[in-house]
């Protein structure tokens, strides 16, 4: 029997097991929703308030379940609108599939209303994409598509599918595999490399393990802690490696890299040997290249080849799974203790000034982060916006489980956090999720309150509320003179030319975040004093409804440590009185 | 240094706009490109001349390698292989130079595929230096147009 392609997208959906989708219609896509319209009981579908959303909440779904993110727009800008969705899951490596409408076969590149080129606006953005010309190949189509998307190094696929091919008909028959003779990724680590790294693990007398995204998409985790805990080795986790390593255990030094800790910037200094599991060298995480590391060889394990010696040069490269590899690895590795060693970064570790910095009787980005902990004993998933809160969320939370923590790594998308915990949420309706955002980023997607009011999806919003665009503030203060252009959120036309600094006469906070919430009929807590945080968060965690938090920071409150960008790791600048 | 690159690829639509954008997010210029399906009409193979740092170039190789519809990448230009070009000149010719232009060409075995009262069109084929060579030989008889394929090139040998 014969169906329409719109009927085949989603029986496949139904043959991968996706049971939620988010997504935004529009004419090009009437087809596959009216489909959906009769599939409400299989497949949930997340209305967002705006394409961008949809694939963030998808890519936050994927994030912390492992499952593939689905998404849906309608073509042309509907369509370009997930663009920087896709960018920040391509950089991430989060396997996402995102089907968008096109205008009918016989209209491509005619310049029809609300056609875009999205597959060749997307080529260098995703990890492969199809544009549908038979519908008797969307079977085949879809099926490759969740193939590429969730195995190798995950990515986002888009599939474009013009309106005449969500018409037509066709036999529905899911094919069982995939043949695609250019895409085989090399799951198995070569023999001889796994030996060679085993030598060298052995023989190091300073060793350092440098633990990143690729740990946590290959379910690694339980693997890198043997390796650390036989081999007494330290590991430090890359922003998207966080949670791949319990930062409870003394091995784990928090993050390295510009806001790294003191330990683990140290520690990379001093280290003889470097293994870097599922990590890429991000200019953010090395700083001067010439400088990083000047002692280690360095040993990395990937699944991607191009990401070996890319940056910077490998001693013993690894290609393959980082699971099947390290459990490998663990095989031929020595138990040792690294005495001295480990001594040395524990120092560090003491003195470090994330350690150090004491509790406030004001409202500080560590008294709230560190509460959020206590009040969820933990447990939170955590999903960040971009900047300081991004960076602090890095710092003060303790994150003990992978996928506990989503945040937009390489491309630093401002916007992502908020749509990126209601997808976290969706996938895991029984678990306290936290978006750690500022004030500037949650303004790009605070409409979201809607989504979230209607799908009853009680994500608690903590906004470390500065008034300011922080982390650009940041540079400001300390690179251009305090010259603040456009990063104060609260200037008017009204305040004096060229301010440096905020005062008493400073105008009023807007918007009024609180009573924002409240017209979604979310609730809406301010805090403004050290004593209230407990409470507020209390209060919140126990809310079936979406929460805002409006914590009033300080105004110019810095994120330390803080390396220079392409400066040398072991040259931080700490803040305070140093 | 200048790269000889042979890409094996899906035969079919879009293919090249991804293979080219690797090369263009680099800043790289491709000196020629030509493309031609192979023995089996679903592959054609890409064969690229690139001017770039050795170990960009390597990078770029790898990246192409991850391409989906990318079968296999090959970075022969230190490998034993031949390689062609082929190139028309239309070139003036009067009835005192015609003759000289056709001793030209016979000594590098090209061919005469049109003749006109003012003008010949000269088939070469060869190594991009000996097809170099015959335009400059030309040139002072008056090109009027030049067309050049890319390289093609292949691996000598059984491999």
């Amino acid at each position: 029997m014969k169906i329409t392609g719109a009927e085949i997208i989603v029986k496949s959906l139904l043959e991968e097991d996706v049971e939620k989708i988010f997504g935004y219609p529009g004419g090009a896509v009437i087809p596959l929703y009216d489909v959906l319209y009769e599939y409400e009981e299989e497949i949930e579908h997340v209305l967002t308030r705006h394409e961008q959303w949809a694939i963030h909440a998808a890519d936050g779904y994927a994030r912390s379940t492992g499952e593939p993110g689905v998404c849906i727009a309608t073509s042309g800008p509907g369509a370009t609108n997930l663009v920087t969705g896709l960018a920040t899951a391509h950089m991430d490596s989060i396997p996402i599939v995102a089907f968008t409408g096109q205008v009918p076969t016989h209209m491509l590149g005619t310049d029809a209303f609300q056609e875009a080129d999205i597959t060749g606006i997307t080529l260098p953005i995703t990890k492969h994409n199809y544009l549908v010309q038979d519908v008797k190949e969307l079977p085949r189509i879809i099926k490759e598509a969740f193939h590429i998307a969730t195995t190798g190094r995950p990515g986002p696929v888009l599939i474009d599918l013009p309106k005449d091919i969500q018409n037509e008909e066709a036999v529905f028959d899911y094919p069982t595999e995939v043949n695609l003779p250019g895409y085989k990724p090399n799951y198995t680590g070569h023999g001889l490399q796994i030996k060679e790294a085993a030598k060298v693990i052995n023989e190091a007398e300073r060793p350092l393990i440098y633990a990143g995204g690729g740990v946590i998409s290959s379910g690694a985790a339980d693997e890198l802690r043997e390796l650390a805990q036989k081999a007494t080795i330290p590991v430090t986790t890359t922003l998207m490696g966080l949670g791949s390593f319990p930062e409870t255990d003394n091995l784990a030094l928090g993050m390295l890299g510009m806001h790294g800790t003191e330990q683990a910037n140290y520690a990379v200094c001093e280290a003889d040997l470097l293994i870097a599991v599922g990590a890429r060298f991000d200019d953010r995480v090395t700083g001067k290249l010439e400088t990083f590391a000047p002692n280690a060889d360095i040993i990395h394990i990937d699944i991607d080849p191009a990401e070996i010696s890319k940056r910077v040069l490998i001693d013993v490269p690894i290609v393959g799974d980082v699971k099947q590899i390290l459990t490998e690895l663990n095989e031929q590795v020595e138990g040792k203790e690294h005495k001295e060693w480990n001594k040395k970064v524990a120092n560090w570790k003491s003195k470090s000034i994330v350690q150090k910095e004491p509790l406030q009787d004001k409202v500080t980005p560590k008294g709230v982060i560190n509460q959020i902990y206590e009040s969820t004993n933990g447990e939170a998933l955590i999903a960040t916006e971009v900047g300081q809160n991004q960076m602090w969320a890095a710092l003060y939370y303790k994150y003990t489980k992978p996928r506990s923590f989503s945040s937009s790594g390489g491309l630093g998308t401002m916007g992502y956090g908020f749509p990126a915990a209601l997808g976290i949420q969706v996938g895991n309706p029984d678990e306290p999720v936290f978006c750690i955002a500022g004030d500037g980023c949650f303004q790009m997607n605070a409409m979201e309150l809607a989504t979230a009011i209607h799908y009853e999806l009680p994500v608690n919003i903590a906004i470390l509320n500065n008034n300011y665009l922080g982390m650009v503030r940041q540079w400001q203060e300390i690179f251009y003179d305090k010259r603040y252009s456009s990063t104060c959120l609260q200037r008017r036309n009204s305040c004096p030319p060229n301010c440096s600094s905020p005062g008493d006469q400073c105008p009023e906070l807007v918007p009024d975040f609180v009573k924002l919430a409240e017209s979604f009929g979310a609730l809406g807590i301010r805090v403004t004093k050290a004593e209230e945080i407990k409470p507020a968060l209390e209060k919140a965690i126990a809310s079936p409804k979406p929460v805002v938090l409006d914590f009033i920071i300080e105004r110019e409150a810095n994120v330390f440590p803080m390396v220079p960008a392409g400066g040398e790791l072991d040259n931080m600048i700490l803040g305070g009185d140093e | 240094m200048k790269h000889t690159v042979s890409v094996l690829v899906a035969n079919r639509s879009g293919v090249l706009a991804r293979i080219a954008s690797l090369f263009s997010r680099r800043g790289f210029n491709i000196d020629s490109l030509s493309v031609g399906t192979t023995e089996d009409p679903t592959v054609s193979r890409i064969t690229i001349v690139v001017e770039g740092d050795d170990q960009v170039l390597e990078q770029v190789t790898k990246q192409l390698n991850k391409l989906i519809d990318v079968y296999k990448v090959s970075d022969i230009t230190n490998d034993p292989s031949i390689d062609r070009d082929l190139a028309l000149i239309k070139v003036k010719a009067t009835s005192s130079t015609r003759s000289e232009i056709m001793q030209i060409v016979d000594i590098f075995r090209g061919k005469i595929v049109d003749v006109a009262t003012g003008s010949l069109v000269v088939e070469v084929t060869g190594n991009e230096e000996k097809v170099n060579a015959i335009e400059e030989l030309l040139r002072p008889f008056g090109i009027i147009e030049l067309v050049r394929t890319g390289k093609i090139a292949m691996a000598r040998g059984e491999k």
